[in-house]
């Protein structure tokens, strides 16, 4: 049994590790003091009124959600024609060419955010939101790929030729029968997408330019100790809109399993 | 039954992938109102067959002909074909309903006029009431009736079935076959099964063309392939053969003079001798049932021989004897149909056996 219970101590330490942190957030959110200590003095959601009424946090939220939504979109566009191209499709250098595509996850960011940086300001583009979108997807798409071909794959190739059997052009085929049975696979690429965009620090940082997101502002408010449970009260909002966020991709990744009567293979909870 | 028009016609097809010679040469033709079943061992081609006349493979050379018409360059979506297929391919997103009616979502029906068609086809399968169901809640069974009642709404000219029993139990497999030989009476449209269960070929065809290695080998109605295969591999892969080995003496007018082991001198009559020289050696072949062994007292109704049996399978209503006749090398199989009062023989016994010259077949 000593075994069974070096293991238990472990995945305990581990869980604790992980997530007092993110504990921590909330207490000190609605924690009634400008200090970050324990003990606690009392409750307050004075930090959350603070927060709505700064102008350059909203105006942060709302870059960050414009990038988001376009940056998602993209990846997963492009997502879509990478993963049914590379499940239904055979071409030279296939192999090759899908590594390529999936190699800045593990590609330190900071190489991709250097680089770009180099090169835009090397053909003379100004930055602003457009360069983030730009370095956004590129990191998001190997997420979406994954995901994506994922749902292709266990997509069985006679669905659609019955379709096309029965008269419907590549077309409509593609929009009646492949279309409905990969949406989950689409929506959880968005959702994805989306949250890795909303989080993402250093390629923002980097080509945001005068126009901040809200990763970076929150980073540059750090400096500032009075704005630090307003900070706490912000990323209470994010870790809540996070864990909603991938909990519906899950939803939909798993229903779309269901529904098809598929294995389920892969996922990320 | 033979003056029907051809419905489908293989000129000279062949098919490549790569270096991969896949269809060897077929020609071949299909009647209309056939049931007809292309037979064969898994990669043989008989899959890539059917699918050359759906459209979705292509040819290299040669033509595949519909009614008439030559199907080049036609897409699947454009041809008067329907498949079903292996895995159903019931669309998982859709009721039962929605999937039968698919095919007739550009007919421009009325609501009432497309549900009257739906419960129409629904009700030729045995699936009245099932509309409503969710695809994916069916059983295999029923999967299977649902993606026929799809295909058939169409009309089609042809309707392809890829293996379509063969996802099924024993005792469901063999239910659908008598329904889908039903069906195909009923609609007289013309049915191309593909399968590689030689019962379920000669149970349910028509015609069979028993394919190997991208050639048909042979194609007959069940009866003619059964009693007078053209090879010896044909033979084994439809039902069991026995095969002697055997020297032609003669051959004069009809008839021809063998010597066959085991059996001695025999005369047979041309027919008999159905294929054409393949260079696996002459033998004569025949069937388990066409030996009867002897009881005590029971006359022999043409030629009798002794033997020994060897090896006894009891099946219930059949034992199968496996004996070794007087002057032979290799074992014999004899099937026998148990009758009351009948006791089954033990290993050892040494028995006589009747056969028959005109059961026999000769390859050479």
């Amino acid at each position: 049994m000593m075994k069974g219970g070096w293991f238990k101590v472990y995945a305990i330490g581990y869980l604790v590790f992980l997530y007092a942190p993110i504990i921590i957030l909330p207490m000190f959110a609605f924690n009634d003091a400008t200090i970050i200590a324990f003990p606690l003095s009392g409750f307050s959601t004075r930090w959350f009124e603070q927060m709505l009424t700064q102008p350059a946090l909203g105006i942060a939220v709302k870059n960050s959600l414009t990038i988001a939504i376009i940056s998602s979109i993209l990846a997963t566009t492009l997502g879509v024609f990478a993963a049914r191209a590379s499940t239904r499709f055979r071409f030279p250098g296939k192999t090759g060419i899908m590594g390529l595509i999936m190699l800045p996850l593990v590609l330190p960011e900071i190489i991709v955010a250097v680089s770009l940086l180099v090169v835009l300001l090397g053909i003379g583009i100004n930055l602003s939101i457009w360069t983030v979108v730009l370095g956004h997807v590129l990191i998001s798409v190997p997420f979406a790929i994954a995901i994506l071909s994922s749902a292709f794959q266990s997509l069985d190739q006679s669905l659609e030729e019955a379709a096309y059997d029965l008269g419907e052009s590549p077309a409509s085929t593609f929009r009646l029968i492949i279309l409905p049975l990969v949406m989950p696979g689409i929506i959880s690429s968005l959702l994805i997408s989306f949250t890795i965009s909303l989080d993402e620090f250093i390629i923002a940082f980097f080509l945001a330019g005068t126009e901040p997101t809200l990763p970076v502002y929150i980073f540059s408010q750090f400096r500032f100790p009075q704005a630090v449970p307003v900070i706490m009260a912000l990323g209470t909002v994010l870790v809540s809109l996070s864990i909603i966020l991938l909990t519906i991709a899950e939803y939909f990744r798993r229903r779309g399993i269901a529904k098809s009567g598929r294995k389920d293979t892969g996922g990320f909870l | 039954m033979t003056e029907k028009p051809t419905m489908i016609a293989f000129q000279d097809v062949h098919k490549y992938y790569g270096d991969y010679h896949a269809l060897r040469g077929i020609t071949a033709m299909i009647r209309a109102g056939e049931f007809f079943s292309l037979l064969g061992p898994s990669g043989c081609g008989k899959t890539t067959l059917l699918r050359t006349i759906a459209g979705f493979e292509g040819i290299s050379s040669g033509a595949v002909m519909i009614d008439g018409k030559n199907m080049e360059g036609v897409p699947p979506n454009k041809r008067p074909t329907n498949m079903v297929f292996q895995s159903y391919a019931i669309f998982p997103h859709l009721t039962v309903a929605e999937n039968v009616g698919f095919g007739l979502r550009r007919a421009g029906l009325s609501k009432p006029d497309l549900a009257a068609r739906v419960a129409e086809a629904l009700g030729m399968v045995g699936l009245t009431g099932f509309g409503d169901r969710a695809a994916h809640a069916l059983s295999g069974g029923q999967r299977q009736r649902v993606a026929l009642a799809r295909a058939l709404i169409l009309k089609p000219k042809v309707l392809l079935l890829d293996e379509p029993l063969s996802a099924l139990d024993k005792k469901m497999r063999e239910q659908m076959q008598v329904e889908l030989i039903r069906l195909q009476r009923q609609v007289g449209i013309t049915f191309i099964l593909v399968t590689h269960d030689q019962e379920e070929a000669l149970v349910m065809s028509d015609r069979i063309a028993v394919m190997f290695e991208g050639e048909i080998a042979q194609l007959a109605d069940p009866e003619t392939l059964y009693r007078r295969p053209n090879s010896r591999r044909v033979a084994g892969f439809i039902g069991t053969m026995n095969f002697l080995p055997a020297k032609i003496l003669s051959e004069t007018g009809g008839k021809i003079e063998v010597e066959a082991q085991g059996f001695g001198a025999l005369t047979l009559e041309a027919d008999q001798a159905p294929g054409t020289v393949s260079g696996d050696g002459t033998a004569v072949g025949f069937r388990p049932e066409t030996l009867t062994i002897l009881f005590e007292g029971q006359a022999a109704t043409d030629r009798e021989s002794m033997a020994i049996i060897e090896e006894v399978v009891y099946f219930g209503d059949m034992t199968y004897y496996d004996v070794r006749l007087d002057g032979t090398d290799s074992l014999t199989r004899i099937s026998m149909r148990n009758v009351f009062g009948r006791p089954v023989l033990e290993i050892g016994v040494r028995t006589r056996v009747s056969w028959s010259a005109g059961a026999l077949v000769l390859f050479r």
